[in-house]
């Protein structure tokens, strides 16, 4: 998975967010990508990445009316963009806010394919195994589509 | 976004409505400084002053921000309170992406808001709101309170202005995102003046990219470039404070205002003694990957039994300079607490430093008594300059204001133009002859970054008027085909005209691609035009005596070079204008 294990040497030069959006989602853009970077409070604060955190069991997954967000082997999702109808329900359910919305509705989230890595100058980012967690695959709370 | 129109957002700050204009020119100018004549010479008025409300304050970027690499600043056009004729002045920050995810080239502001108020503009909004509670808040607690009124994802760029800018200082800045400026030439003012306390750009559109792999090739070489080569190192690492010492070595750093060009005391403010005792982080303009900008801290104890405070401050060679070296103040955080209070101002901080050098050695001199200065100004006392910042930067008395209208100004009224240290506006911090004082005297921005004098120096020790103009033509001509991409002029070595020709055609600018040649001399045109229309007389400029006592690594200064050099550019800037010489 995606992580952002060295954030306070991030310079916030977007870089990452950036590459994500031109490689691959083939776009110029601030938002449409699986990181976002944002100062945490004011330039003077340091900067913060808003990433996908490869849950398991997904509440945006779950969230999704559907299965345009499916729970990917492991942790986090996979995106199947033509099923999705605009509901906006993955975003909403994310509790790391990782979800974009661009203002047609239309979702953009890590896929933790590691490609915005080497494009960060201070290596603040990293791919590596998903953590071992507590909850067990299947043990979170139902959310209801 | 590619398209062979401009698309420009006038905004009417009186009425707050906006126009949307589509406007032709791309091939000819680009963007950025190409754009930013091409607007003014549309919405000037030329019989009015710099403060009359039509008078437009313009922001414009390239065909190539946010599409590659240190494709990052914004170029702000404007007239000058400082001599009432054309400017630019450029920044980084957030603001050029921010712009183009807006969705603009360029965003006009004319006329004037009834009251304080800040303007917001994203690709879906355009609001301007009463912010007359921020009136006469310093740059730092503006922002702050702007950060809360203006809520977004963190893609938005804030320009605000401190209390100079309000006041109408020719020496006000306009404050990019806390650590970046529009500095010179009282761009400030002109937002003051149009009771504009900030301006947010909000960057929420997102474009198609061009098919083909052809740009995601160019990116990653541009990329590789920035990156893997030694190229960009030098701003990394101890950034542009590695002049100092540099500088000082070859005597040619501007000390206590230049009465001398080298100090025993340099060791205190060299960039290795701010990497090694101040420096906080680095921090990058959106979109570049070097991350030039060092931040320093400032950690003063305002209490007894050890209570602290701690503010984060950005320093450069150029703040180093004008009031470190400049003013005496050989202490690390001693200059970064001056700077801090300058920062807060919103004062340029070159102009400011330059100002308050001459303002001392006229104190020491008896041209200017105390009474004047309120503080009784000394080389080397950095608690007293924090005193004098907050009294130009609100101009308290005449003598203030009068100081921050331009030095020579003051110096007209109280003497001392001798050694008022002024090439067209304060100078910037390079002693190293001739060749860069009257670069810097003559140059379209007044500044060190128009043309690089101070490296042709030390290549070409040889007086030679004719190569050096040919130079100053070329030179200028090259950033200006840069600053209309609006490429960081520190990406110059990387950004060739071969890889610009590349970078230009993969997204899809196949013309301007063709020929960067007549881009340059185009845009040099239109520069020269719109200066020349409001008045610029280059023939006219003179260089104070200080400059022709300057002794340096070369030896002394030649006086006859040096008007021979000014007379010769001064013809050639007529020329390049579009008109006979004078
Ligand atoms: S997008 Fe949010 S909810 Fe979905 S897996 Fe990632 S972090 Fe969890
Ligand atoms: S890991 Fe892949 S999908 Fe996720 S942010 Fe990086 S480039 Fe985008
Ligand atoms: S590329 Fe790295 S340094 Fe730049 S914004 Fe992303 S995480 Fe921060």
């Amino acid at each position: 998975m995606l992580t952002a294990p060295r954030m306070e040497r991030c310079i916030g030069c977007h870089s990452c967010s950036l590459a994500c959006a031109r490689q691959v989602h083939r776009r110029l853009s601030w938002d449409t990508a699986g990181i976002r970077v944002a100062s945490s409070g004011g330039l003077t604060s340091g900067f913060e990445a808003k990433t996908c955190l490869a849950c398991n069991p997904a509440p945006c997954a779950r969230a999704c009316p559907t299965d345009a967000f499916s729970q990917r082997a492991g942790g986090g999702v996979v995106v199947r963009k033509k099923l999705c109808i605009r509901c906006g329900r993955c975003a909403q359910a994310c509790p790391v806010d990782a979800v974009y919305l661009d203002p047609a509705g239309e979702p953009f989230v890590c896929l933790h394919c590691g490609r915005c890595v080497p494009f960060c100058p201070h290596d603040c980012l990293e791919l590596a195994p998903i953590p071992e967690r507590a909850c067990l695959p299947g043990a979170g709370p139902e959310v209801l589509p | 976004m590619i398209r062979d129109h401009f698309r420009v957002l006038r905004v009417d700050l009186a009425s707050g409505r906006g126009e949307l204009l589509e406007l032709e020119g791309r091939n000819e100018v680009a963007g950025g400084s190409g754009l930013a004549a091409l607007l003014f010479e549309r919405f000037a008025r030329l019989d009015r002053p710099w403060d009359d409300p039509e008078q437009p304050l313009i922001f414009a970027i390239g065909p190539l921000t946010g599409y590659f690499p240190l494709m990052s600043k914004t170029v702000c056009a404007f007239r000058s309170p400082y001599h009432d004729q054309y400017a630019e002045s450029h920044a980084g920050g957030r603001s050029a992406l921010a712009l183009r995810f807006a969705d603009l080239d360029a965003l006009v502001l004319t006329g004037r808001a009834a009251c304080p108020s800040c303007l917001l503009v994203g690709s879906r909004q355009l609001e301007l709101r009463d912010a007359h509670y921020l009136w006469g808040s310093d740059v730092l607690t503006a922002g702050k309170a702007l950060r809360r009124m203006f809520r977004g994802s963190g893609h938005r760029s804030i320009l605000r202005i401190g209390p100079a800018g309000e006041n109408r200082s020719a020496m006000a800045c306009i404050n990019a995102d806390t650590y970046r400026h529009f500095g010179r030439l009282g761009g400030g003012a002109v937002m003051g003046a149009k009771n504009v306390k900030a301006l947010c750009l909000v960057g929420d559109a997102s474009f198609p990219l061009p098919e083909g792999r052809a740009y995601t090739q160019v990116f990653d070489e541009v990329h590789r470039q920035v990156t893997a080569t030694e190229m960009m190192r030098k701003y990394h690492n101890l950034g542009t404070p590695a002049n100092v010492a540099v500088l000082n070595g070859l005597r040619a750093l501007p000390c206590r205002n230049l009465q001398q060009t080298s100090d025993p005391q340099v060791e205190g403010i060299t960039g290795e003694r701010f990497a090694d005792a101040a420096l906080l982080r680095n921090s990058a303009c959106s979109g570049c990957p070097v991350g030039c900008i060092h931040v320093g801290f400032v950690r003063e104890k305002f209490m007894a039994d050890n209570r602290y405070l701690f503010r984060q401050v950005a320093y450069d060679f150029e703040p180093i300079f004008s009031i470190g070296s400049m003013l005496g103040v050989f202490d690390a955080f001693a200059v970064l607490g001056l700077l801090d209070a300058v920062e807060r101002m919103g004062l340029d901080v070159m102009s400011a430093g330059v100002a308050l050098a001459w303002a001392t050695e006229a104190t020491e001199k008896d041209l200017v008594a105390e009474a004047e200065t309120a503080v009784g100004l000394r080389f080397g006392d950095a608690e007293t300059y924090k005193a004098a910042v907050a009294h130009l930067a609100r101009g308290t008395n005449d003598f203030y204001r009068l100081l921050a209208s331009g030095t020579r100004n003051a110096a007209a009224r109280y003497g001392g133009d001798d050694f008022a240290c002024v090439l067209g506006q304060e100078m910037a911090g390079y002693a190293s002859g001739e060749v860069f004082f009257v670069g810097q005297a003559l140059g379209l921005r007044h500044s060190h970054l128009d043309v690089g004098g101070y490296t042709y120096e030390e290549k070409h020790p040889e007086r030679d008027a004719g190569a050096a103009v040919a130079f100053y033509e070329a030179d200028e001509r090259e950033r200006a085909v840069l600053t209309s991409m609006v490429a960081c002029l520190f990406a110059r070595g990387v950004y060739t005209a071969t890889l610009l020709a590349e970078c230009l055609r993969c997204v899809g600018y196949e013309a301007l691609a063709q020929d960067l040649g007549a881009l340059g001399r185009e845009v040099q045109k239109r520069r020269w035009r719109a200066r020349l229309a409001t008045g610029y007389q280059p023939e006219a400029v003179t260089i104070p005596k200080r400059f022709a006592e300057v002794e340096n690594w070369k030896g002394g200064i030649d006086p006859g070079f040096l008007s021979q050099l000014q007379a010769a550019y001064a013809r050639r800037i007529r020329e390049l204008g579009g008109q006979a010489p004078a």
